[in-house]
This record gives C-alpha cells, sequence and structure tokens, in this order.
C-alpha cells in the first residue's frame, strides 16, 4: 500500500480488518461493516434530506457505492469518515434532483450574515425538554434545523449530533478545518436563534 | 476582549483546544457579558437538545434495518468490488 506507515505502536482499527476481507470477498464482513454504521448513515441523511424514505434509499446507495469502491479505500482515513463522505454526497444529490435541478452543494446560502450576530438575549427555561411533550418538541426542532441551508445542516449533524471531531468532519465535508469552523459557529447561532422563540423563559415562569 | 472577539473563538473555546492565556480572557469576558454568557449557555442547550432528541427521534426500526441490509447484499452480490 502506498500510503505513509503508521507507528508500530499505532492500533490498528479493526474496521481495516473487516475492509481488507470483505474485498477478498468476505460478505459476512461487510454486511457487519453494514450493521455498525448503518444506524449513523440513516440519521445524517435524514437530517440533511429532511426525509425519510430518500434516507432509506441513500443508507442503500451508499453501502453499494462504497462496496464497489472498496479498492479505493486506503486506510488512511476512518472507514467510516469515508462512508460518511459517500453519504453526505449521495444525500446533496439526492435535495439536488427533489429541488428539480437546482444547484445543492455545500456551499448553497451559505454567504448568507443571518445568523451570524446573536440578537436574542433571554435566558431559556432549564428545562426546554419537559415543555413540551415528545411528539410536539421533536416537530420545532425539526421545523427549525429544515430552515438551516444544507451546508450548514450538514457540518451541525456531523459535528455536534454524530460527534465527530472537527477534522474528520472537514474530511468527511471535503473543507478545510477553518471552513467548518466558520459554517459550526454560524449554524449553531442561527439554530439557536430560531429555537430562542420556543424556549425562553416565559414572563411569570421562575427559573 | 470584544464580543466578536468573543464568538470568533466560541468553538475553540468548546471543543476545549484553548489555552492560556486566550482562556482566561474568555472567562472574564463571559463573567462580564451577560449577552455572551446567555449566548453560550444557550447553544449549549442547543446542542444538547439536538444531540438528545434526534438519536432518538430518527432510529431506525429493527426490521427496516433487516430490510435494507438484505437489499443491500443483494445488491452487492451483483456487483463484485472492482479492482
Amino acid at each position: 500500500m502506498a500510503t505513509i506507515q503508521s507507528p508500530a505502536t499505532e492500533e490498528i482499527h479493526p474496521d481495516v480488518a473487516l475492509v481488507e476481507r470483505a474485498k477478498g470477498g468476505d460478505e459476512a464482513a461487510f454486511e457487519q461493516l453494514i450493521r455498525q454504521y448503518d444506524r449513523q448513515i440513516f440519521r445524517i441523511a435524514r437530517h440533511i434530506t429532511q426525509n425519510k424514505e430518500d434516507a432509506e434509499d441513500i443508507v442503500q446507495d451508499t453501502f453499494l457505492k462504497a462496496y464497489q469502491k472498496l479498492h479505493q479505500f486506503q486506510g488512511n482515513s476512518k472507514f467510516y469518515t469515508w462512508l460518511v463522505r459517500i453519504a453526505v454526497n449521495e444525500s446533496l444529490m439526492r435535495l439536488r434532483k427533489r429541488r428539480n435541478s437546482k444547484t445543492v452543494s455545500m456551499d448553497e446560502d451559505v454567504q448568507t450574515e443571518e445568523g451570524s450576530v446573536p440578537r436574542d438575549f433571554a435566558d431559556w427555561t432549564p428545562d426546554p425538554e419537559q415543555q413540551y411533550g415528545q411528539g410536539e418538541l421533536g416537530e420545532i426542532l425539526r421545523k427549525t434545523i429544515q430552515g438551516l441551508p444544507p451546508g450548514f445542516r450538514s457540518v451541525f449533524t456531523l459535528r455536534d449530533v454524530e460527534n465527530l471531531s472537527t477534522e474528520e468532519t472537514a474530511e468527511a465535508l471535503g473543507l478545510s478545518v477553518p471552513a467548518v469552523k466558520s459554517r459550526l459557529l454560524r449554524a449553531r447561532l442561527q439554530l439557536r436563534e430560531r429555537l430562542s422563540k420556543y424556549m425562553k423563559v416565559k414572563d411569570g415562569v421562575t427559573k | 476582549m470584544t464580543c466578536t472577539e468573543f464568538l470568533a473563538k466560541m468553538t475553540d473555546y468548546f471543543d476545549g483546544t484553548v489555552a492560556e492565556p486566550l482562556l482566561v480572557e474568555i472567562r472574564t469576558h463571559m463573567a462580564e457579558c451577560s449577552h455572551c454568557e446567555v449566548t453560550v449557555n444557550t447553544v449549549q442547550q442547543t446542542i444538547h437538545i439536538y444531540r438528545n432528541q434526534e438519536i432518538y427521534a430518527y432510529e431506525m426500526p429493527e426490521p427496516l434495518r433487516e430490510k435494507l441490509r438484505a437489499a443491500i447484499m443483494e445488491k452487492c452480490r451483483g456487483c463484485k468490488p472492482s479492482r
């Protein structure tokens, strides 16, 4: 393999062995990789597309594409990050199709200055999750995140919901680390601003 | 430190990658500026709520996982990995 050798002390990620076995035609190994990551890929696709059926198709397309391109995976990034990158691209492609060829990319709408500066400084109720029923809160969260441009939604989902590191998020989205940080800040501020109207302490409600 | 400078460092602050003396400046600013203190707290709540709720809400039921996995494996059998 024409990659920089890892120091001998560094442990090899167990996925690397599974990928090697899958490359050699071991179906059970690839099935194991699906079991490990299907839920995360579904959530990411669901977040970006905001559509359940699309997310189901994307799970299938992502793993199929990964299988077809397994030889391209060189092991110098995590298999999961590599998979997420495929899923994000598939998700953006779906959005593009659904919007009837209108361009959807990581850069769409992110030039906006909206949300760069916080405006609402009211404190939130200490237990917003208790204030609404499960269904109602879910609806508020969905409506709120739907308003973000896909480029911001992707960064927030990978970094804050799925807990990828900033570097992994950058790699999965094909962005630089400073670009991820800048988009993440604006995504967080925009979401906070939009959620504020539902979550802030109301008159007469004590903390 | 101004509020704009503070916001620019907020992501690094959350990641725990800010070292002194900048860390002291950030903490001092938060202690003195109620707007930035509220912003930090409510951004943290935003992240917490999404992480808690969405992971639960977007969980795939087991039968759906099985169905998708079977469909993927079926398609994979029809196209071996290219070299």
